[in-house]
């Protein structure tokens, strides 16, 4: 399965991936709602900040904060482990596999090509974030905007590569589902997703910062709402892509030997 | 073009007995054995042949059929399918072959059959004109039509299989694995299917390896057929052979004018059906010629052909023999 011909393919994959994606409305409807979590956070943390502020977080940096969030996560998220969670267990992956295409790199391209849609539900928001924070609510250094851009790109490859090889466990385990439940747990609270990481004790966030988790969200939104100055930032994101090398390399190591298994035993 | 040698397919599979007390058990130690999917066959298919496989559920068919699309890994033995070694799936083998799987699909569920013969395409690299002209003579043989704009999960079964066996063509790949085409189909579809599949092979001179339990299939498709039993090769040869060899008593169907006594039949031969107008009898081949013509000169005859016993008798007949064997071997 060379690169040259996956790359000639890549264009195909990702308009067909694209086309699947806006095939149906409703589902689509049901998929936006279910990525309101920072709203019900921005509403539950201003609450909470009414009286006092929380660090340095008062409402208008909460709002700042998850408006910034929700956008983060709709430009990251990727749903490849369930894809390939499903193949696994019904024996497709081996339609895939007969494929002159890695499916590893179909599955990116499935991922990618919802990215239009999700920038459609994300621009108009991004508008009325805007409008309601206003312009002192992101930050104003081009330099941390281009670092954000370089942070999306690196929080959706990990992301996509932890999905990954979280579905290659499918190969050894009856499903690899409850596998991503149990990392869901961590990241829902670790990465940024449901409070902001610096709000967390001083020692628990030692632990978080050694992880890989607040690179999904976190530091992209952080980015963005100019909570890093640059020499910080260039640190976390060198961080953040030592995650994501290390996270290709899991995958590219469970994708192997679950192969090997899925050769041995078939779909 | 393929050759086998010596393949062995193994699976070790988890053993547990019922029970509640079992299944707490196995958490903590668990019991495997070894399952001899393929045990050790050899054959050689050559250039555009059409081959059948054939053999009851568990024979080890579709795990032949699946080693030699690269799906899985031999235990041991030699594989070689037009000069490649298919465990290694190089993109010069996957573009040559392809295995439609009649209980699986490679359509996108949720988009016309149109998008999955777009991305085929890509994905296999195939110039838009030769695209075009496969896509057209597709469309024309399969009478596709309308079908291929419409979602998938809106087609009906044999709906779909046309279009599956459309996408799997798109490419034109020179070796076709069919596993179990036409089933779930009804008898118009399979016949299209089967119609169409002989028509491609003619066409395009593709070697097709066929499985099914469809024994119309077999007898339209294949000139040639394997017959596994629990991973053994238990024949390899014509069809007409071994119709001969497990079966070489032929059936004399007489039709009536009038109605005629069981007792007046009996003479004649076995008798395997009798009906009002209409009687079966199993006779041997060389007494064929004498008992049709005591049959014409005594009954009341208005119709009489002489035919194979059906094939489904045939491969029940040669299953049952192979497992008294093995019974036999291991008392002994």
């Amino acid at each position: 399965m060379s690169l040259r011909n996956t790359a000639r393919a890549f264009p195909t994959l990702l308009r067909v991936g694209f086309a699947e994606a806006v095939a149906y409305r409703a589902e689509m409807l049901v998929w936006v709602l279910a990525t309101t979590m920072p709203l019900v956070m921005l509403a539950l943390w201003s609450t909470v900040a009414r009286d006092a502020p929380v660090g340095r977080y008062g409402q208008p940096q909460f709002v700042a904060y998850f408006l910034s969030t929700f956008i983060v996560r709709q430009l990251t998220g990727s749903w490849a482990f369930w894809e390939m969670n499903q193949d696994v267990k019904s024996g497709a992956l081996g339609m895939r596999l007969l494929r002159p295409v890695h499916p590893l790199l179909a599955y990116a391209a499935e991922s990618l090509a919802a990215m239009p849609m999700r920038v459609v539900v994300s621009l108009p928001l991004a508008a009325v974030a805007l409008g309601v924070i206003g312009a002192g609510g992101v930050t104003h250094d081009p330099v941390l905007w281009v670092l954000w851009a370089v942070s999306l790109a690196g929080a959706w490859l990990l992301t996509l590569f932890i999905g990954l090889a979280v579905g290659c466990a499918a190969f050894f385990f009856e499903s690899s589902l409850k596998v991503m439940d149990l990392w869901l747990v961590f990241f829902f609270v670790f990465s940024g997703y449901l409070l902001p990481v610096e709000i967390l004790p001083g020692g628990l966030r030692a632990v978080v910062d050694a992880l890989p988790f607040r690179f999904q969200i976190g530091l992209p939104v952080e980015l963005m709402t100019g909570a890093l100055g640059r020499g910080e930032a260039l640190g976390m994101l060198a961080r953040q892509w030592a995650w994501v090398a290390v996270s290709l390399g899991s995958t590219a190591l469970m994708w192997r030997r679950g192969l090997r298994r899925f050769e041995a035993y078939g779909g | 073009m393929i050759r086998v040698r010596g393949l062995h397919k193994h699976y070790k599979v988890h053993e547990r007995p019922p029970g509640l007390a079992a299944a707490l058990r196995s958490v903590f130690r668990r019991r495997y054995k070894t399952i001899a999917a393929v045990d050790g066959i050899d054959f050689d298919i050559a250039d555009g042949e059409r081959v059948g496989f054939l053999g009851p559920n568990g024979a080890g068919k579709t795990t032949t059929l699946k080693v030699l699309a690269g799906l899985l890994h031999p235990t041991s033995g030699e594989v070689s399918v037009d000069g490649h070694e298919p465990r290694r799936r190089q993109d010069a083998f996957l573009k040559r072959i392809m295995l439609v799987l009649g209980q699986k699909q490679q359509l996108l569920w949720d988009l016309p059959p149109s998008e999955t013969f777009e991305l085929n395409r890509a994905v296999y690299d195939v110039p838009r004109v030769q695209y075009k002209e496969t896509l057209d003579e597709l469309t024309q043989l399969l009478q596709l039509g309308e079908l291929v704009g419409k979602p998938t999960r809106t087609l009906s079964l044999g709906e779909r299989m046309k279009c599956e066996l459309a996408a799997a063509l798109i490419h034109r790949p020179k070796v076709l694995f069919l596993d179990e085409p036409t089933i779930g189909l009804d008898v118009s579809m399979q016949a299209t299917v089967r119609d169409f599949v002989a028509r491609y092979n003619e066409r395009s001179g593709a070697t097709l390896i066929l499985t099914s339990h469809n024994m119309d299939d077999v007898a339209r498709l294949c000139p040639r057929v394997i017959v596994i039993d629990r991973g053994k090769l238990v024949y390899d040869g014509t069809l007409a052979e071994l119709v001969t060899r497990i079966r070489p008593d032929k059936r004399v169907v007489l039709r009536f004018s009038r109605s005629v006594d069981a007792a007046d039949l009996a003479a004649l031969g076995k008798v395997v059906r009798h009906d009002a107008g209409e009687s079966v009898l199993q006779v041997s081949k060389e007494a064929v010629n004498a008992v049709v013509s005591r049959a014409l000169a005594h009954l009341p005859v208005s119709d009489l052909t002489v035919e194979n016993p059906p094939l489904e008798e045939v491969m029940s007949e040669l299953f049952a023999r192979s497992q008294a064997r093995r019974v036999a071997e291991a008392a002994s």
